[in-house]
């Protein structure tokens, strides 16, 4: 499977200890990886170049992710790498291959119920046209899984790295809020 | 972004025989610079080895000397929140705190924070000229938009400023950076890490194409009673330092024992003056002694225009941030805002 067009050379193709090759006598090919996605294996042909916010969103399907900059500077893209919070734009999905990735679609205990942070989210009204929620509510379990905000000066240094041009910020800082009571 | 093919690397020494028979090959860690620069066209390798898949220098640990080695693949948030660091180095942990954001710091190695790349406008728009990024091509800061660049050791070609917040307290701490490479291993000190522009400000430091960091060492002396990292930004979180501060100070009887001073935000490299510390030796730590200091650190320092505030701002922050370093458990709250 390959959603890209490109020359298949299997004799050209870069095996696990093969030296870097010249320019000239390469060809680039899909590398079949496996994720581990909101807990299910994904086995995916992708090109080296192709960063992980693509792989979920255009190989995946998973949509919830949102590209915002594409350039690491809204957090729109933010997700669960082994329970790290990182940006899946400035990552390549070949890098994580093994990784366990959970985005904005695998936080919910059940179809029925929502995570304790999306029902916060919608109590407080911490969203309007909700396109940097994903990311916020990726971002916000990240970091209150490292233990290191308290108080809400914490909390709003602490997901600085999470834009939301609709201004909902306030409200976006309360609803975090409730998760560190 | 251009094509490239990527491989994971076992070893040091399989990732530098990668890399360092191929100009245009590059190693790539957290990425969270390389794959920025890579999206812009600024950066274009066409193949990336990558390091996170090496077993060794993913910890931190305490060396025999009593200093600390920080490995280089470990991330900017695991080392600034270590134990070893908030008690003997938190100098370190407020310097790497006011940088990037939480997704960012987790990503970002450290090797990685020493390497990454200026974030002048014009290095970045690859339709102006730039020598950093096209060597003889000229330099459009000078005489262009300028309120971020460089007011100290910078050159006719280029007047960008090194953009870390980490590599300031390591320059004022007085690290070690160590290097694996074809030639075998080295290690250099700090201040000689990074470099001024000159006539080749396409070189950021002195490593060597082929080499890669394996770890930065930490001298015992950490400066954990009295310290302070004062950034100051044009927004209090997720911005790069207009004008930083890192500062240590050793105090014996209200004087000064020693001193260390690095700024950021004013050069090519984090800026140090061992002739202010020297100065400062048996003075209090009042207005005056620190404003003369600051002078020193100062002296020659000159504006394009838009950045000329940069001087007097960065007085200002050394004289301000001594006097913080005084009592580090008021000052130095959590979070990026300036006390």
């Amino acid at each position: 499977m390959s959603f890209c067009v490109y020359t298949f050379n299997p004799a050209a193709m870069l095996t696990e200890n093969a030296p870097i090759l010249p320019k000239t006598e390469r060809s680039f090919d899909t590398k079949s990886i496996t994720l581990t996605v909101n807990g299910k294996p994904r086995e995916l042909n992708v090109m080296p170049w192709v960063s992980l916010l693509d792989a979920l969103r255009e190989y995946i399907g998973l949509t919830g992710t949102k590209k915002g900059c594409d350039h690491g500077q809204c957090g729109a893209c933010t997700v669960l790498c082994d329970g790290k919070r990182i940006l899946s734009c400035l990552t390549l999905a070949t890098m994580k291959e093994g990784a366990e990735i959970t985005t904005i679609e695998g936080i919910a205990p059940s179809d029925t119920d929502l995570h304790p942070l999306q029902k916060a989210f919608i109590e407080n009204d911490a969203f309007q046209c909700g396109y940097c929620t994903p990311g916020q509510i990726c971002s916000a379990i990240g970091m209150l899984q490292e233990g290191k905000a308290h108080s809400r000066e914490e909390v709003k240094e602490l997901m600085s790295g999470n834009l939301c041009r609709c201004g909902a910020n306030v409200y976006i800082i309360d609803a975090i809020m409730e998760g560190i009571k | 972004m251009n094509n490239f093919s990527y491989k994971k690397a076992s070893s040091v020494q399989e990732a530098v025989g990668q890399v360092s028979g191929h100009s245009e090959a590059c190693f790539i860690a957290g990425g969270t610079n390389l794959i920025d620069l890579m999206k812009y066209n600024v950066a274009k390798a066409d193949a990336l080895v990558d390091l996170n898949t090496i077993t060794e220098n993913h910890e931190i640990s305490e060396r025999e000397d009593g200093g600390i080695r920080l490995g280089a693949f470990v991330s900017n948030n695991d080392t600034a929140y270590h134990p070893l660091i908030t008690e003997r180095y938190p100098l370190l942990n407020r310097a790497i705190l006011a940088g990037a954001t939480g997704q960012i710091r987790n990503m970002a190695t450290n090797g990685g924070n020493l390497l990454q790349r200026t974030r002048c406008y014009y290095f970045y728009d690859i339709n102006t000229p730039c020598n950093k990024r096209e060597p003889g091509s000229g330099c459009s800061a000078i005489g262009g938009y300028n309120r971020i660049m460089a007011i100290l050791g910078e050159s006719e070609n280029c007047i960008a400023v090194f953009p870390s917040d980490m590599c300031v307290a390591l320059s004022a701490l007085s690290a070690t950076v160590n290097v694996s490479g074809p030639d075998g291993e080295r290690s250099i000190p700090f201040v000689d890490f990074h470099r001024l522009p000159g006539d080749t400000p396409e070189l950021d430091n002195n490593l060597r194409h082929g080499e890669v960091i394996t770890s930065i060492d930490l001298p015992p002396k950490g400066f954990s009673q009295n310290y302070s990292y004062l950034k100051l930004r044009d927004r209090n979180s997720y911005a790069f330092a207009l004008v930083s501060v890192a500062m240590g100070l050793e105090l014996e009887n209200n004087r000064i024992k020693e001193a260390r001073i690095a700024l950021g935000g004013v050069a090519h490299k984090p800026w140090r003056v061992v002739e202010a510390e020297l100065f400062l030796e048996n003075k209090e730590v009042n207005e005056e002694s620190l404003g003369q200091a600051a002078d020193i650190i100062l002296k020659g320092a000159t504006g394009y225009g838009h950045n000329d505030f940069k001087i007097d701002l960065a007085k200002r922050a050394i004289i301000r941030n001594g006097l913080m370093a005084l009592n580090p458990a008021e000052t130095q709250l959590p979070g990026a805002v300036p006390n």
